[in-house]
């Protein structure tokens, strides 16, 4: 199926960095995706995500370290790597004054995929996305949800093992943003194709990725299933806000009884709990201590309290920084 | 080879059609050109009347202008589109395919080359229509378009570099007087010995834009005058190689892969 | 009355600040006349041996009229390439909310346009003046030299500003631009009115801009001639464009900016 690709070989990362003058955009990280899974790079802008897809895709060199896509060296081998991957970028990337099918035609033609062949690949790719009764129009008459089924069609189009997807669903409406998840599930899931998906949306990582890697500040900071990353937090947190500041020393005190005590937002002060059930004692305690809370939240993990619990920020919180 | 040549094509017809989509890109550099020979020719005819003046007809004296105005306007389009390219992330599209970085190059050249051609044609007939007569027949009109056409591949191609320097359309458009000035300080407007000031007469001199002029000039006015010929030809090949170099190198650092 | 001159104050304030905090605003406006001049005073002086020619003041004379009058055209055309920009990113919206008397807008623009061409054309004296340039008028005549080239300068931005105001887009820039380029070159450019032949002539004896170049260029020579027709000339356009760029302030009034 995929001509070029050595068997059973993902993608393998030791040490990869890449500085920019003084910003060490990537800071060393190590990687290893097994082929047909799908990986999810979580982090907020400016983390080292689409540096790292860059590198990957060959069109970074990396400062140092190593790196192997379906086998080949990302610096040595740079036109193998490319003649086995399917890139998304962040910028859907299309001419406006080329037509979908025109796309389409030169992509293909470049891949030196010629006459029969071609056709067939560009009118089951266009059916696959959805862009058939849209192929003969210029690109700038399509919506931002048709570009990007466009652009996952140019990035399949020679049939590629390493399919890299950078934010693929920002800025697209909920239905587009599913229809687009359930192809990528489904490449995956039939074809076998190993996916490498950026994104700062925690649900998309949650819900597609069989594996997420967090990175904060160029550092992977968190590896793993999102189930075993949430396990990991674990248990139910409680963070509470009381209602006068001053009261917060004597909260931490109450709150040491039920659990752990966890990164929370300043002004407050959270605790994992200890065992089911306990929230409607943190409540009771409260009420006898005579500690008025203005708040009280009860979390169940998300990978964003994955990412507060190893930085000690949120990940929306990180997005304004 | 027949690869590199496929990728070349494949290029070019993407840059030729994109060019010819954007009527608000092609029309002006047609039309502009002649609005200017049409008002200059007449505002300048007084000049034949300049002892050592090499013909009566300002219009036959004029018509080289407009070429290489298209040929400064080519240059503008391919680095705009280009610029265009970078900012979009489209080469970046292109990098991740098996294209060469020289077929880019010389496939992006294809939509100055095409507006280019359809311009000396257009240029010509016009000049012939208003009553230009080219003292070196029909072969010399051949010619002529031969020469533009480089001309335009010359400027197209400097375009690029511009292009893949400044990675932004306004950068592009921001350097445009600067062509043009190579453009004013030429012997554009009257022969390189009627030129009275001594430093504008020795930049004119040694600036390539005059022998252009001078070699499509010859061959309206002389007939075939082989030194005029051989300079303007020599010259504009020169540029060519010059700016393709400049052009290369510059793509190795915009196009930094592997 | 006040409330239209504090308005003017304030846009005209707010333009020139973003002129001299981007000094890069300058150069187009400054670069295009600057090129001509060179070329032209440069590359065809030997025009003034033809026969016929008869303006006595020096060919680079000649052409700093020309030049002078093309800077004062286009600093007013780039003042409506940044109204157009204005009402692109919605910041025009604010001043029409904000401002008690909206025609102080337009006037301020108009000021903000002559006090970037002061800068430009106080460049361009000393460069032409620098090369060699003789000024045979008196002080009365150079003073009336520089007034043909405001009125100009107004033409040009309450020209522009109108287009602006209708099309409220950068897009619009080659309809504000092109118009003002070819009336200026349908004028006598490179030799006086009367050895102009043909088509050109009869084009140029009613192009309106005529009146103020062969005026200019009499002035600066030291006998002035058609000041009259110049200056009412001169002041008929700019009282025209005036009822034109208000039109416009009207229409982008009804569009909601």
């Amino acid at each position: 199926m995929f001509l070029n690709m050595r068997a059973g070989e993902g993608i393998e990362v030791e040490g990869l960095a890449r500085v920019f003058k003084d910003v060490r955009a990537v800071d060393g990280i190590d990687l290893s995706i097994r082929p047909g899974e799908i990986y999810g790079f979580l982090g907020p802008n400016g983390a080292g995500k689409s540096t790292t897809v860059h590198m990957l895709t060959t069109l970074l060199p990396p400062t140092s370290g190593r790196a192997t896509v379906a086998g080949y060296d990302v610096v040595r081998e740079g036109a193998k790597v490319r003649s086995v991957i399917g890139a998304a970028l962040q910028e859907a990337a299309l001419d406006p004054f080329l037509t979908g099918r025109e796309h389409l035609r030169l992509q293909a033609s470049l891949h030196s995929i010629h006459g029969e062949q071609r056709t067939q690949l560009m009118g089951k790719l266009l059916d696959r996305v959805g862009l058939t009764f849209a192929a003969d129009r210029k690109v700038r008459t399509y919506s931002g949800g048709m570009k990007r089924r466009l652009d996952l069609a140019l990035a399949l189009i020679h049939d590629p093992a390493i399919l890299f997807l950078d934010e693929p669903t920002t800025g697209l409406d909920p239905q587009s943003r599913t229809a687009l998840w359930e192809e990528v599930a489904r490449l995956a899931r039939e074809e076998g194709v190993t996916v490498f998906l950026t994104t700062q949306y925690l649900e998309e990582a949650d819900v597609l990725a069989d594996r997420v890697g967090i990175i904060d500040h160029g550092h992977i900071v968190a590896e793993g299933t999102p189930a075993q990353l949430k396990a990991e937090i674990g248990k139910p947190t409680v963070e509470v806000v009381p209602e006068q500041p001053q009261e917060l020393e004597r909260l931490r005190g109450l709150l040491a009884r039920f659990g752990t005590e966890t990164a929370s937002r300043p002004g407050a002060h959270a605790v994992q709990l200890d065992g089911h059930g306990a929230l409607p004692e943190v409540i009771r305690a409260l009420d006898l201590e005579g500690l008025r809370a203005e708040q009280i939240n009860l979390h169940q993990p998300t990978l964003d309290d994955v990412f507060l619990a190893k930085t000690g920020r949120s990940l929306e919180g990180a997005e304004s920084e | 080879m027949r690869v590199f040549a496929t990728q070349v094509v494949l290029i070019a017809q993407r840059s030729f059609i994109r060019t010819f989509r954007q009527p608000g890109v092609w029309i002006p550099p047609l039309l502009f050109p002649l609005m200017l020979m049409a008002v200059n020719s007449n505002g300048l005819r007084a000049a034949t009347h300049l002892p050592g003046f090499p013909t009566n007809s300002f219009l036959d004296f004029f018509l080289p202008f407009s070429f290489m105005q298209g040929a400064l306007f080519a240059s503008a389009i391919a680095g705009t589109d280009l610029a265009r390219d970078i900012d979009t992330g489209f080469l970046n599209r292109l990098a991740l395919t098996p294209v060469r970085g020289s077929a880019l190059l010389l496939g992006q050249i294809g939509g100055a080359v095409g507006l280019g051609a359809v311009q000396a044609v257009v240029y010509l007939f016009v000049g012939l229509i208003a009553g230009v007569h080219v003292d070196a027949g029909a072969a010399g009109a051949l010619l002529i378009l031969v020469l533009a056409v480089l001309i335009a591949v010359g400027f197209g191609t400097l375009g690029l570099w511009l292009g893949l320097r400044t990675g932004s359309g306004e950068g592009v458009q921001a350097q445009f007087p600067l062509l043009f000035f190579t453009l004013f300080i030429s012997s554009m407007n009257l022969p390189r010995n009627l030129i009275e000031v001594g430093w504008f007469r020795d930049i004119a001199t040694v600036n390539p834009v005059s022998y252009f002029i001078e070699a499509l000039r010859s061959l309206i006015i002389e007939g075939w005058n082989a030194e005029a010929l051989l300079l303007g030809f020599g010259l504009v090949l020169g540029l060519i190689a010059v700016a393709m170099a400049l052009a290369a190198r510059q793509l190795k650092v915009r196009m930094a892969r592997t | 009355m006040r409330q239209r001159i504090d308005v003017a104050t304030a846009v005209a304030y707010r333009q020139t600040t973003i002129l001299l905090k981007n000094p890069s605003l300058f150069l187009p406006p400054m670069l295009f006349p600057l090129l001509n001049f060179t070329a032209f005073a440069g590359g065809l002086s030997r025009l003034r041996h033809v026969p016929g020619f008869d303006f006595h003041g020096g060919y680079t004379a000649f052409q700093f009229v020309f030049v002078l009058l093309q800077s004062a055209a286009f600093g007013g055309v780039f003042t409506g390439f940044g109204i157009a920009r204005d009402f692109e990113r919605g910041f025009a919206r604010r001043l029409l909310v904000s401002a008690p008397r909206r025609s102080g807008i337009v006037l301020g623009y108009a000021l903000s346009a002559l006090i970037r061409w002061i800068m430009i054309a106080a460049v361009l004296t000393c460069v032409a003046l620098a090369v060699g340039m003789k000024i045979g008028g008196d002080g009365v005549d150079v003073f009336g030299m520089y007034a043909l080239a405001v009125l100009m300068n107004q033409i040009g931005v309450l020209w522009a500003c109108g287009v602006a105001m209708r099309f409220r887009t950068v897009q619009a820039g080659p309809l504000m631009q092109t118009p003002v380029f070819m009336a200026l070159f349908l004028a006598p450019v490179y030799v006086p009115l009367h050895l102009l032949r043909g088509w050109i002539h009869a084009v140029a004896r009613v192009n309106p801009l005529t009146f103020l170049l062969e005026s200019g260029r009499g002035f600066i020579e030291g006998e002035p001639t058609q000041v009259a027709a110049a200056f009412g000339v001169g002041l008929g356009l700019v009282a025209f464009f005036v009822v034109w760029s208000y039109s416009g302030l009207r229409k982008a009034e009804a569009a909601g900016g």
